[in-house]
């Protein structure tokens, strides 16, 4: 079979870049609704930001998963 | 020194030692002499104290959390300590970017959310919310109860402790990255790449001060989901 395209070295910035997309995308909704939310209820803003940053942190663990992964799978 | 030891002495280990000096001999400075109106040191020592007494206890768990705040104090400010190492002149690497102390502080925060839980509920009942929660159809136990337990004893810490980590390392690794490439673009090489090494040594200048917010906010998070967990556990209902 004829090779068309080869990668060499290593993949794992390539996975890091994929597990990035999803948490991106993720944290991005999250911190828009919870500024929304502190526009609208400017007296709610400090549970909000509470919580905020735990929901940031659970996002945030997929991502650094990914990082992680590409230093352990070698 | 010591190389090869069971007591090898490296770099990181000078750092974490000499942070941990440095934020010991701050508090005892600061409330060495405590006056009912506090003065110099001692204002910075409340107000830091302070901190994570509205800003996570009381957010999180309450009053009734506030025997927890020793605890919580020393967390916090130990791993800002640590994270903001990364960032003094001469000493330029995070105490935390090695696996040893985010582990360790993961490890005594999975002991304290458990051992509270078992000591406010008893072992089985503590055990029963947290792997049998009710409200659900039996069935749907086979699936749930693996997934609470993956979830709530082996994730929690483990994502604890690769957040800190993976943070700091990914920090450290940006801030190398930026400046060692400003560096060689700027010395070394062809003439015309030397205007990119500006752009590249801004962005270093930027990356550390994003830097210490990071560091601020991992060790915020990180003292925010030790007192979440801990809330949790000590909790009546789930």
């Amino acid at each position: 079979m004829e090779l068309l395209a080869q990668v060499e070295g290593n993949v794992n910035a390539i996975g890091y870049g994929l597990a990035a997309i999803g948490p991106g995308i993720g944290l991005g909704i999250l911190i828009g609704k919870a500024l929304e939310g502190m526009a609208r209820q400017p007296e709610a803003t400090g549970v909000l930001r509470t919580n905020m940053f735990i929901g940031i942190a659970l996002v945030e663990a997929l991502a650094l998963l990914g990082i992680v992964a590409g230093f352990l799978f070698t | 020194m010591f190389e090869g030891t069971l007591f090898e002495f490296t770099r990181v280990n000078l750092i974490q030692l000499i942070m941990t000096v440095a934020v010991a001999s701050f508090f005892i400075v600061a409330f060495r002499n405590p006056k009912i109106v506090p003065r110099g040191v001692q204002n910075l020592g409340e107000l830091a104290v302070q901190f994570v007494q509205t800003q996570i206890i009381d957010m999180i768990m309450g009053v009734s959390g506030r025997r927890y705040l020793p605890y919580l104090a020393t967390l916090f400010f130990f791993i800002l300590a640590m994270n903001l190492a990364g960032l003094v002149p001469f000493l330029n690497l995070a105490g935390t970017s090695v696996v040893a102390i985010p582990l360790m502080f993961a490890i005594v925060a999975w002991l304290t959310f458990n051992i509270a839980g078992i000591r406010k509920h008893g072992f089985v009942p503590y055990l029963k919310t947290n792997l049998f929660p009710p409200g659900v159809p039996k069935p749907v136990y086979v699936l749930l109860t693996p997934i609470e337990f993956l979830s709530t004893f082996i994730l929690r810490p483990v994502t604890l402790t690769i957040r800190l980590l993976a943070n700091m390392m990914a920090g450290h690794l940006m801030l190398v990255l930026f400046f060692s490439g400003a560096t060689y673009l700027l010395l070394d090489a062809e003439w015309f790449l030397k205007p990119f090494g500006l752009g590249a040594a801004a962005m270093g200048f930027f990356i550390t001060a994003f830097e210490i917010l990071i560091a601020l906010l991992q060790a915020y998070i990180f003292t925010l989901l030790t007192a979440l967990y801990i809330a949790g556990a000590e909790s009546e209902h789930h």
